[in-house]
């Protein structure tokens, strides 16, 4: 009742090949947008910026690109938040030693650093398949992190091994650095969300994506068919970790603003943006953002509730998050593979007939 | 002998020790591999749970203490008895046999004939669960595990290798920790009674009936579910004889879930199949890992321990995709 296509007709290949055919979708989605740009930076504060808003757009570009790999191209990583820390430490290295350069190039050029190093750490899975590349991938996890900590020359000789964010400014207003206001950083981050999503959408929905899902479908029919193994492999390791580091110096420039790496960007961080993945539906642009809403947003509520709500303990509600969110992917896992990206298919079918069951 | 060959051999000998602690976790690995075809990640966290309730036993700790304490303003803490090492040790089998018929009961059940990619995940979500449900059952502080095993230098040793070396250079006996000495007694009786209980009983010939084909177990009558309960009331065994280890060394504490990590590339070097294998690829990166920390730690920074092993696994995997012991069932691309 709710959600109709009838009555939308298609008079052009153009228009029926747009990102949402559906009218509905369609409107809804820049209704959100306009929601996004227009309405909510005038009324964020530091807490929902630091709590909820900049690290779920932050996650939801890891979780993007890990989606192209994993969900898209069928190659499992661990290693996203050793890339994520490539990304932020490039990105503090072309700052402090390019200080003129813009912010949005730095960040651009982190993520194609970071794409480089992903790739090299993609080259196993010519070889191997399955938890066999996992493994692998968790060598690239933990080599990157013993690496930033170990060589000087990444945290330019810091006294304390950690890397802390020059200020930056872009016409006039600092985007970088203590100063900078919650709504900025709202909005630096959603533009590159806005920019990437877009980018990730229209990439699966052509000859790459395609590729990537052949490949992960079947690698010998992939091949048998014409796609080149190596190149769409190597391909999903360069793009997803291009998005992963973008990710990674978003992190830290702009959210953190002073990074410890072993802390920031540890294993669980890994396991966190790929729990993201799986509960928001692998293989799905959509499922990307409600995985990390979901997972971001689930801890502050816990919180809010346990210890905010019933006065427990915040070591007790730590240890209660843990087992909600090891049930919770157990649970999607036997009821729903397919994570909240298919529930959501499966409620706009439902809201199609509704209130008639047929 | 110059004392520094003589150090080189120290830092093997105690390699090889740490290899043998590596290999316990990847023991408990390979038989639930073997057996259901999933690759627990829950391992580490299982040894740590059980360490976890083992200590709680031989304190009296009330579990949920702190949670009931929370929410009914109580302040309960411990019964105020003391168990036995033995009696406590008994007591945790039970449990981890609990958490077996559990697990298979609430999950493995559900997840039949899902791509091993999925079971991994969810005993990645197991893992997390019993991360918080130990911590919430007894406390998340570090605690000492004391089960009546020698700790701390063997003298003896020490003692009698000092004549190596000639008179006057600084080298005074090999250090070799009564610990690891006892682990590696521990360990070697483990696979024999495990390999024993495969080989010449019912039970473990139905339990490798089943990890050669599923199938094939179930037309002749053997219950799968069953299996499953009993290889990982085993795996809780062998996670619990690593819990106690691992526990005793270094204190029961949240990093010992990390173990599990360590074990990955001790399987990927052994293959994932292969008993034998679990502990040969532990001795190699045990001793592999003290030696290169040995030899190029010092020139490039230290710490290598961290990522050596998986490094190790990683070159390996390029030239023998299925470990040492391995079947050939690795699929290649």
């Amino acid at each position: 009742m709710y959600y109709r296509e009838a009555g939308d007709f298609k008079t052009s290949y153009r228009a029926d090949q747009q990102n949402f055919p559906i009218r509905f979708d369609r409107i809804h989605f820049w209704v959100m947008m306009a929601l996004a740009f227009g309405v909510v930076p005038f009324f964020i504060n530091d807490y929902w910026a630091n709590a909820v808003f900049v690290p779920f757009l932050i996650f939801a570009i890891a979780t993007l690109g890990l989606n192209l790999l994993t969900g898209y191209c069928g190659q499992v990583s661990l290693g996203s938040a050793g890339f994520m820390a490539v990304g932020a430490y490039a990105s503090y290295k072309l700052m402090t030693s390019f200080p003129e350069l813009n912010f949005f190039v730095v960040i651009l050029l982190s993520g194609g650093i970071t794409a480089l190093v992903g790739t090299a750490f993609g080259l196993p899975s010519l070889r191997i398949k399955g938890f066999y590349l996992a493994v692998a991938t968790l060598a690239a996890q933990f080599f990157l992190v013993w690496l930033f900590n170990k060589v000087p020359w990444f945290y330019n000789n810091s006294a304390s091994g950690q890397i802390s964010v020059p200020r930056r400014e872009m016409f006039g207003i600092p985007i970088t650095g203590p100063e900078t206001a919650a709504s900025t950083k709202y909005l630096v981050c959603l533009v590159i969300v806005f920019v990437l999503g877009f980018v990730a959408r229209n990439l699966t929905r052509g000859r790459i994506g395609r590729s990537w899902m052949a490949i992960r479908d079947m690698d010998f029919a992939a091949e048998i068919i014409g796609v080149d193994p190596l190149r769409a492999k190597l391909s999903a390791f360069a793009i997803s970790s291009f998005y992963i580091g973008i990710a990674g110096a978003l992190f830290f420039s702009v959210y953190l603003g002073a990074v410890e790496v072993g802390e920031a960007f540890g294993i669980n961080n890994s396991f966190l943006i790929l729990f993201m993945v799986i509960i928001g539906g692998l293989g799905s642009i959509y499922g990307s953002f409600a995985g990390a809403a979901f997972l971001i947003l689930m801890p502050v509520l816990l919180k809010n509730v346990l210890v905010g709500g019933l006065g427990w303990p915040s070591d007790l509600a730590a240890h209660l998050e843990f087992m909600i969110m090891g049930a919770l992917i157990i649970i999607f896992l036997i009821v729903e593979p397919h994570g909240l990206a298919r529930l959501w298919a499966v409620t706009k079918q439902k809201l199609r007939l509704w209130p008639f069951p047929y | 002998m110059s004392p520094d060959f003589l150090y080189a051999v120290e830092v093997l000998l105690n390699g090889l020790m740490a290899g043998v602690m590596y290999s316990l976790v990847a023991l408990g690995f390979v038989l639930i591999f073997k057996a259901s075809g999933v690759f627990n990640y829950a391992q580490g966290v299982m040894a740590l749970f059980a360490a976890l309730t083992l200590v709680g036993i031989m304190n009296g700790q009330v579990p949920f203490s702190h949670l009931i304490n929370a929410v009914f303003g109580t302040s309960v803490h411990e019964f105020g008895w003391h168990v036995p090492a033995l009696g406590a040790i008994a007591l945790t089998a039970v449990v981890m046999v609990i958490f077996a018929f559990l697990v298979e009961k609430l999950i493995l059940k559900y997840l039949i004939g899902q791509e091993p990619i999925i079971l991994f995940m969810a005993t990645i979500g197991l893992a997390y669960f019993m991360e918080g449900f130990g911590d919430l059952m007894w406390g998340a502080d570090i605690k000492a595990l004391d089960v009546g095993l020698p700790k701390g230098g063997s003298i003896w040793i020490e003692e009698n290798t000092a004549w190596l070396a000639a008179e006057g250079s600084r080298f005074f006996g090999f250090f070799i920790d009564k610990l690891d000495v006892s682990a590696t007694l521990v360990a070697v009786v483990l696979v024999i009674a495990l390999t024993l209980f495969s080989q010449y009983t019912a039970t473990g010939r139905a339990l490798r009936a089943v990890a050669d084909d599923h199938q094939a177990a179930l037309s002749v009558g053997i219950s799968l579910r069953a299996i499953w309960v009993i290889t990982w009331s085993i795996a809780g065994f062998v996670a619990l004889v690593a819990g106690i280890m691992w526990g005793s060394k270094s204190g029961v504490q949240f990093s010992l879930a990390f173990i599990a990590l360590k074990a990955l590339p001790v399987l990927m070097l052994g293959g994932f199949t292969s008993i034998p294998g679990a502990i040969v690829g532990g001795l190699i990166i045990g001793m592999g890992e003290k030696l290169f920390e040995f030899f190029v730690g010092p020139l490039i920074g230290g710490a290598t321990e961290n990522w050596f092993a998986y490094v190790l696994a990683l070159i390996f995997l390029v030239f023998r995709p299925q470990g040492l012991f391995g079947e050939r069932i690795i699929e290649r691309v």
